[in-house]
């Protein structure tokens, strides 16, 4: 065996512990917390009072006018001088939740929008509640148009917990980093991280194609009996 | 009994409708007609309150609303109440495409009516039989063409035994052939006595299928009567116009 293949494969273990231990659970939870946000940041935005919804505008506005490394910083660097202390982990997620929520909130506004009016009027007329219309007949509908650019976000997401390095998370990037230290081939154990990324994401978009085809069931048996 | 008191209706400073006041005898059809923009629309939203009068009062059965600055706001259970008192026909179907046929017509059955989901499906293979869709309950939605959407959307509007069907323009997204079935489907109703409040450009469904017809222009109620009537001998100038413009489209034995 080549050295820097005995290299990559010594090394793949902590890089893989690194990644289901660290990088995938950040990544999931930020999502899922980001998400959350997202759409409340939507509802409130689209219905809810004027003073309130300007509130989230300006969260959507400040994040997304400001870099992630930044606000990540300034979460765990910065807010201790204001006797506010994170432990990384909780730092990370929290900093990439609001980021999540920002993008996310954007994306479901404008899927809700884009379901038309008359879809709205016709569950009232049959007599669904707000809710029940929301969830029954509006937010499936909307679902379709959101999964690609959600999965885009959870995509990028994936690649952006590496920062969580600079927040001492012992995540993928830091524990190659820690490698190559030592072993002094930044080359070799750079190239296997970026293909262990390369391997998640390539996961999760297979996992996107499963979710556009559950949303778009009618849409894809409209168009075979064409 | 169906009544209408002195509804009015303003978007902003608008006023479509203006003190209008209708009643519909059980077991008639009565077509809305006017020109565009004389407020047909906005008359039958208000019924089933997807638009909130601005004052007047809406009797449906025994439940009863009162709107205007004298009365407090109706509350959610009240629109409820009274919007299950009708069924709504849209001009342009309003299905919905992610449920099949037979799910469109299900749901106020499962999601309002909480009945059991065998209970349901029976209930709407039966509805979508009387419409003559049972052999496409299960297509998608975007599968049909706009005759069968309108006619599940019909089976949909009665599922729940509303005790007025509302119809706007029912028909006038279709082609001829395909306002046919409907205008079939909508007799049929009318034969078995159901109530029906129907807007519609479209004399020949009007004078074919109304019992008695009410000429609206500009928010205001201008001239009611039978069909024939309003059609042959109309009182008002304006309605006289009105009809005679649409002539064309009446049956030759009129
Ligand atoms: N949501 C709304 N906001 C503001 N104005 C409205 C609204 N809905 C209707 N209008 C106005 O009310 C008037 C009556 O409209 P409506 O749709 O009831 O007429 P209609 O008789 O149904 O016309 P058509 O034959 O073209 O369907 C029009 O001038 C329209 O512009
Ligand atoms: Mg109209």
């Amino acid at each position: 065996m080549p050295e820097w293949l005995k290299l990559m494969v010594e090394s793949l273990p902590p890089l893989l512990y690194a990644g289901l231990v660290f990088t995938v659970p950040l990544t999931l939870l930020s999502f899922a917390c980001g998400l959350s946000l997202g759409f409340v940041t939507a509802l409130v935005r689209l219905y809810g009072p004027k003073p309130l919804a300007d509130g989230f505008r300006f969260y959507v506005w400040l994040i997304r006018g400001t870099p992630l490394l930044v606000q990540l910083f300034l979460i765990f660097y910065g807010l201790p001088k204001a006797g506010i202390v994170f432990d990384p982990l909780p730092a990370a997620v929290i900093g990439f939740s609001l980021n999540v929520g920002a993008y996310t909130s954007e994306v479901i506004r404008a899927a809700l929008l884009a379901v038309p009016r008359g879809q709205w009027e016709a569950a009232y007329s049959i007599g669904l509640t707000w809710a029940q219309a929301m969830r029954r007949t509006i937010l499936p509908q909307a679902s379709r148009v959101a999964v690609p650019p959600l999965a885009n976000t959870f995509i990028s997401l994936i690649k952006d917990t590496s920062l969580a390095a600079v927040l001492t998370v012992p995540e993928i990037f830091q524990a190659a980093q820690r490698i190559a230290s030592v072993t002094y081939e930044p080359l070799i154990l750079y190239t296997e991280t970026a293909l262990i990324y390369l391997a998640f994401s390539s996961v999760l978009s297979a996992g996107q194609q499963k979710l556009e085809a559950r949303f778009g069931q009618h849409l894809h048996q409209a168009q075979e009996t064409k | 009994m169906i009544q209408l008191h002195n509804i009015d209706k303003h978007f902003g400073s608008q006023h479509v409708l203006k003190d209008v006041s209708l009643q519909v005898a059980p077991g008639q059809v009565t077509a809305l007609i006017g020109p565009s923009g004389s407020g047909k629309s906005t008359l039958l939203r208000c019924i089933n309150l997807l638009e909130t009068p601005s004052a007047g009062q809406i009797t449906l059965g025994d439940a009863s609303l009162q709107f205007g600055h004298d009365h407090a706001q109706p509350g959610r259970q009240d629109i409820h109440r009274l919007r299950l008192q009708t069924g709504m026909v849209f001009q342009n179907f309003q299905l919905f495409p992610h449920r099949t046929a037979l799910e469109n017509v299900m749901e106020g059955l499962l999601v309002v009516k909480k009945w059991p989901r065998a209970q349901a499906e029976a209930r709407a293979r039966e509805l979508l039989q009387q419409v003559g869709m049972a052999h496409k309950a299960d297509a998608w939605p975007g599968t049909l063409s706009g005759g069968q959407q309108q006619r599940v959307a019909i089976a949909r509007a009665l599922a729940q035994s509303p005790g007025l069907l509302l119809c706007d323009e029912p028909t006038s997204a279709l082609d001829p052939e395909l306002a046919s079935e409907v205008v079939a489907v909508l007799r049929d109703l009318a034969a078995n006595k159901m109530t029906m409040l129907i807007a519609t450009h479209d004399l020949r469904l009007a004078a074919t299928l109304a019992d008695t017809v009410v000429f609206l222009e500009d928010g205001r109620i201008v001239e009611q009567g039978s069909s024939r009537q309003l059609f042959l001998q109309p009182q008002n100038p304006r309605t006289a116009s009105y009809v005679s413009t649409l002539k064309e489209g009446l049956p030759e034995d009129w």
